[in-house]
């Protein structure tokens, strides 16, 4: 019936374009084009386009597919009200389970996961930095849930500003180098796409300058951009609770129009790097600064943890280093955005034992501008959530066998079931280059250094040692590994081994606590990487495999909450008795290489027990 | 990362539509339904229409030139207001190399401290050169040279149907070297205005583009409307109702309505409309007796003009004025001291209604008192 359905209706659109047509002027050849092209756009645009009913009934709003797993894109304050899971209608008509993935409070970003197909169809992502203001664009999704066929309402437009700063408005919700655009948003297009005249993924609505029309909208809609989402999907699909970064430094526009640093944390990596009061910020993540907004968007579009070129300059001499940005909030601030009521954030005091030292606070970007004469714009908010079509949830029904399967609570995460997942997918990757279980007797290396000489080195289950030409070093107490930093000058390059070989032979099972960060660039390599995080010893441990194949690229132990990481960077891989093995480490701390090792032997023992 | 490459691979514009079609074509064979057969050939034909429609399809053109083109033109003006409801900033734009721009007459320019910034973010404080009270507009200048601007000489009448850009900045978006807003829309009618504010009709009721782009918003007046190839067409009104039907009006003055006047301003011969060239004093003035006011005792430079008494039975007791009410306005003039209402009064004849905005606590009110007999001396 589907189809007769849709044959009569195709039909009466055939008759109608062939009447008007013999009624009027046949208008201009580009007009018809540009028609044909916007239509065209539309219908490759639209079967993307997700219609979200909160599963218990408590309002809804829009998404998009960005792969044909099912993954969708949509505002954390759209799944916030739908909570664990969610119905989500398709333009095929067909209502589909949905269940939280991951979410971002700050960026208002989250994911979900559509079931029950594995070839769903996925929007591309688009540049949104090559976007000017007057490209023409269009926003798709739910507005006031009219779609109760699940197809979407579209309305085209233009870009009435790129690179915008939207305040945080009395929450941790921040929208930072947002798209502004004049297509209509509103109420129920919160998290549905922004599409370029191509029909590219280019952002998420959700956001929206209101006035005296209510909650309607009025030529003035804000978007996440897609570089935002772009950095932020492989972290969602974690399924953590993901925090946004801070450098650990306030700037602030001088007379002269630079920005420079007003207050810096000691402790804080751009510090370490030789970050100081006063430096002129010159450019940050690749991107020039002319304005404290500039750095403020900049800084908005990345996830905790990331580490992004820096530029500064003191006295005349430019410094170009590579920064770690800190995170935004304390778990306690993300887990109160996620789960508690709507309101304020009041920040923190700082835990016992924690450094006293306040984050300093980022003033309101001043510009150059008169102090008096410079009102903050006028907030926007982020869209309501409509009220639900309550005829069809007459009652909460239970979650879904689909939807509990793929659930699992736990504090910190969105939901847990995503973060084992990943963090198996990505084991399983680095196992099927070798599987180390059976070797659990010692680990002896040995070869030759870049910078002159020979080393070897022996990992066991309790201590390390290691030969160098400066001297013969040891670890012997792996209870506490950020204690003793042998060799000297590595920052803790035996415990960093020692974390290494009990991964490989242990696995995440027996390592002590591995958690999947998600999917983050790598300094000098081309893919993206995977990372997991490990905790066991006292110290994290990140480790960063090829996100295509599943080598182990690198590791940075960490052996303080705010100290540089002792970093190793593995190549050369060759296969050895049926184990890929990495025949040069790069040994990296602060801001030097320590040492180059190429190994040329390799000795794994089988453990005694097996 | 992952997810994103897989997606473009994966991706098959129309892939279910497509599906769909070729379920159908089995389906409709078993039922060896004729009828539905021979509508499935037509459909086939206008997908394979259709595909050909998109091979040689060219997307309309983006504006972005033009706006690039345009934004070094458009100013964002900072001034008075930000108390409550009242915005702070508005629009405008260059009007000549040597830094006169052309605005909207409003409280922002209440000032002696009207900041101009500049596409490129410089900023200027600006002196206010005139203004023409029936337009609403107003004319300020600013100490710079060699600057982009519209000629207002070279007005561009457009007709209904045309396709424009308005440039402004709305809801303050933007601050210092951020471009101003940008909004697209057609001219839906040329017009006449027939609007109000409050309940008081506007000075100007001449020809106006009315706009189907929303330009009705906070700090959008005095942007500046263009066509598709960026010429001037006109510049955005204030946030006025329609008259009849209460609903917001967006809608621009077109440029050859305005030209002259500000043309006069611009170079100092305007005969009237400018801010110091007022009216003569009148024959018989109109005082605060006239309408059964008592301000409270002057007795600062400044003295807030709160009322201290409405007399019994006065005009100013008919129209709803109350004790405590803190008078803003008198006509559309500020008024920020007892003695500047007196003088704003003494501009008026004593026959003359005249129009007081109050603050009541929070809120703002509109009173139309017609004077009468002096009282209470």
């Amino acid at each position: 019936m589907i189809e007769r359905h849709a044959i009569a209706k195709v039909l009466l659109c055939i008759s109608g374009v062939l009447f008007c047509r013999a009624a009027m002027a046949e208008p201009d050849e580009a007009v018809l084009k540009a028609e044909a092209a916007r239509v065209a756009t539309v219908a490759k645009a639209t079967p993307t386009v997700v219609c979200i009913f909160a599963h218990e009934g408590q309002g809804g709003g829009s998404g998009v597919l960005i792969s044909p797993e099912g993954y969708a894109l949509t505002n954390f304050h759209v799944t916030r009200e739908a909570g664990t899971g969610m119905k989500c209608g398709l333009a095929d008509g067909k209502l589909y389970d949905a269940v939280i993935v991951g979410v971002d409070p700050t960026g208002d970003l989250a994911m979900i996961q559509l079931l029950g197909r594995e070839d769903f169809p996925a929007a591309e992502l688009g540049d949104s930095d090559l976007l000017h203001a007057g490209d023409w664009c269009f926003t798709a999704g739910n507005p006031f849930l009219l779609a109760t066929d699940f197809h979407p309402s579209i309305a085209y437009g233009i870009i009435s500003g790129t690179h915008r700063y939207q305040y945080p408005d009395g929450t941790l919700l921040e929208y930072a180098d947002c798209l502004q655009v004049d297509a209509a948003i509103n109420p129920g297009n919160s998290g549905g796409p922004l599409f370029n005249s191509q029909g590219k993924l280019i952002g998420i609505n959700g956001r929206g300058s209101f006035e005296k029309r209510g909650r309607v909208n009025v030529g003035v809609g804000y978007a996440i951009s897609g570089n935002q989402l772009r950095n932020f999907i492989g972290w969602l699909k974690s399924g953590r609770v993901v925090d946004h970064a801070t450098l650990g430094a306030t700037v602030s526009t001088a007379e002269d129009g630079r920005v420079t640093v007003s207050d810096i944390l000691e402790n804080s990596d751009a510090y370490r790097r030789g970050l100081r009061i006063d430096d002129e910020i010159v450019r940050f993540a690749g991107r020039d600064i002319r304005s404290t907004n500039s750095f403020k968007n900049i800084l908005g579009i990345f996830p905790k943890g990331w580490r992004v070129p820096l530029t500064y300059r003191r006295d005349g001499q430019t410094y170009e280093t590579m920064v770690r940005l800190r995170g935004v909030h304390h778990e306690v601030e993300l887990a109160a955005a996620v789960e508690g009521p709507q309101m304020p954030i009041i920040p923190m005091p700082p835990k016992d034992g924690e450094p006293k030292k306040e984050e300093p606070k980022q003033e309101e970007p001043k510009n150059n501008e008169p102090k008096k004469s410079e009102p903050k714009p006028a907030p926007s908010s982020p869209l309501p959530i409509p009220e639900p079509l309550a005829k069809l949830f007459h009652q909460p029904p239970p979650l879904p066998d689909a939807v509990k399967k793929r659930f699992e609570a736990r504090p910190g995460f969105a939901n847990y079931f995503y973060n084992k997942l990943n963090r198996d997918r990505v084991w399983k990757s680095d196992m099927a280059r070798g599987d180390f279980s059976s070797l659990s007797g010692p680990w002896s290396f040995s070869g030759d250094l870049v910078g002159g000489g020979v080393f070897s080195a022996k990992l066991l289950d309790k201590e390390a040692s290691m030969s160098l030409p400066l001297g013969d070093t040891k670890l012997e107490n792996t209870d506490n590994l950020g204690d003793v930093l042998n060799p000297p000058g590595s920052g803790g390059l035996l415990a960093a081994l020692h974390l290494w070989r009990k991964l490989q032979v242990g696995g995440p099972g027996h390592y002590g606590e591995v958690t999947y960060l998600g999917t983050m660039p790598l300094e000098g390599h081309d893919r993206w990487v995977d990372v997991l995080l490990g905790t066991t010893g006292g110290v994290d441990c990140q480790f960063m495999f090829d996100s295509a194949d599943g080598t182990l690229l690198a590791l940075e132990m960490y052996p303080q909450t705010d100290s540089d990481p002792c970093e190793v960077y593995f190549s050369d891989y060759r296969e050895t008795d049926g184990h890929f093995l990495p025949y040069r480490f790069e040994v990296r701390y602060g801001d030097n290489v320590f040492n180059l090792f190429n190994v040329t032997k390799y000795d794994l023992q089988k453990g005694a027990g097996k | 990362m992952i997810a994103t490459n897989r997606a473009s691979q994966n991706f098959v514009p129309n892939l279910p539509s497509a599906r769909r079609g070729s379920l159908a074509v089995s389906r409709v064979r078993a039922a060896m339904n004729r009828r539905i057969a021979i509508a499935f050939a037509i459909v086939i034909a206008a997908i394979a229409s259709a595909a050909q429609a998109s091979a040689d399809s060219i997307p309309a053109p983006s504006f972005a030139r033009t706006v690039a083109e345009v934004q070094p033109k458009i100013i964002k003006i900072f001034g008075s207001g930000g108390v409550r409801g009242l915005a702070d900033y508005q629009s405008g734009f260059l009007i000549s190399a040597d830094g006169y721009v052309l605005t909207a007459w409003s409280h922002v320019l209440d000032t002696d401290d009207v900041t101009v910034i500049l596409d490129d973010g410089r900023k200027f404080t600006s002196k206010l050169i005139g203004a023409d009270p029936r337009l609403e507009l107003a004319v300020l200048k600013i100490e710079a040279a060699d600057l982009p601007f519209f000629d207002l000489s070279q007005a561009n009448p457009a007709d209904e149907g045309t396709r424009v850009l308005a440039f402004s900045n709305l809801f303050g978006v933007a601050t210092g070297n951020e471009p101003a807003s940008v909004l697209h829309g057609t001219i839906a009618a040329v017009t006449t205005l027939d609007a109000r504010r409050g309940s008081y009709e506007t000075p100007y009721q001449g020809p106006i583009y009315a706009l189907d782009a929303m330009t009705n918003n906070p700090g959008a007046a005095g942007g500046a409307l263009t066509d598709s190839q960026g010429h001037l067409l006109g510049v955005l009104g204030k946030e006025l109702r329609n008259a009849r039907n209460n609903v917001w009006l967006n809608f621009a003055i077109p440029t050859n309505e305005l030209a002259s006047s500000i043309e006069a301003i611009r170079t100092g011969k305007s005969p009237s409309g400018t801010k110091e060239t007022k009216p003569k004093k009148p024959d018989n003035p109109l005082t605060l007796a006239h309408l059964g006011l008592v301000l409270i005792p002057n007795v600062l430079d400044r003295t807030p003009p709160f009322v201290d008494d409405v007399r019994t039975a006065s005009p100013a007791a008919s129209a709803g004025v109350h004790v405590d009410d803190l008078i803003l306005l008198v006509d559309s003039q500020v008024v920020q001291s007892c003695a500047a209402v007196q003088k704003e009064l003494g501009q008026l004849e004593a026959d003359a209604d005249v129009r007081l905005t109050l603050m009541r606590g929070n809120e703002l009110i509109e009173v139309q008192v017609k004077p009468g007999q002096p009282q209470g001396q």
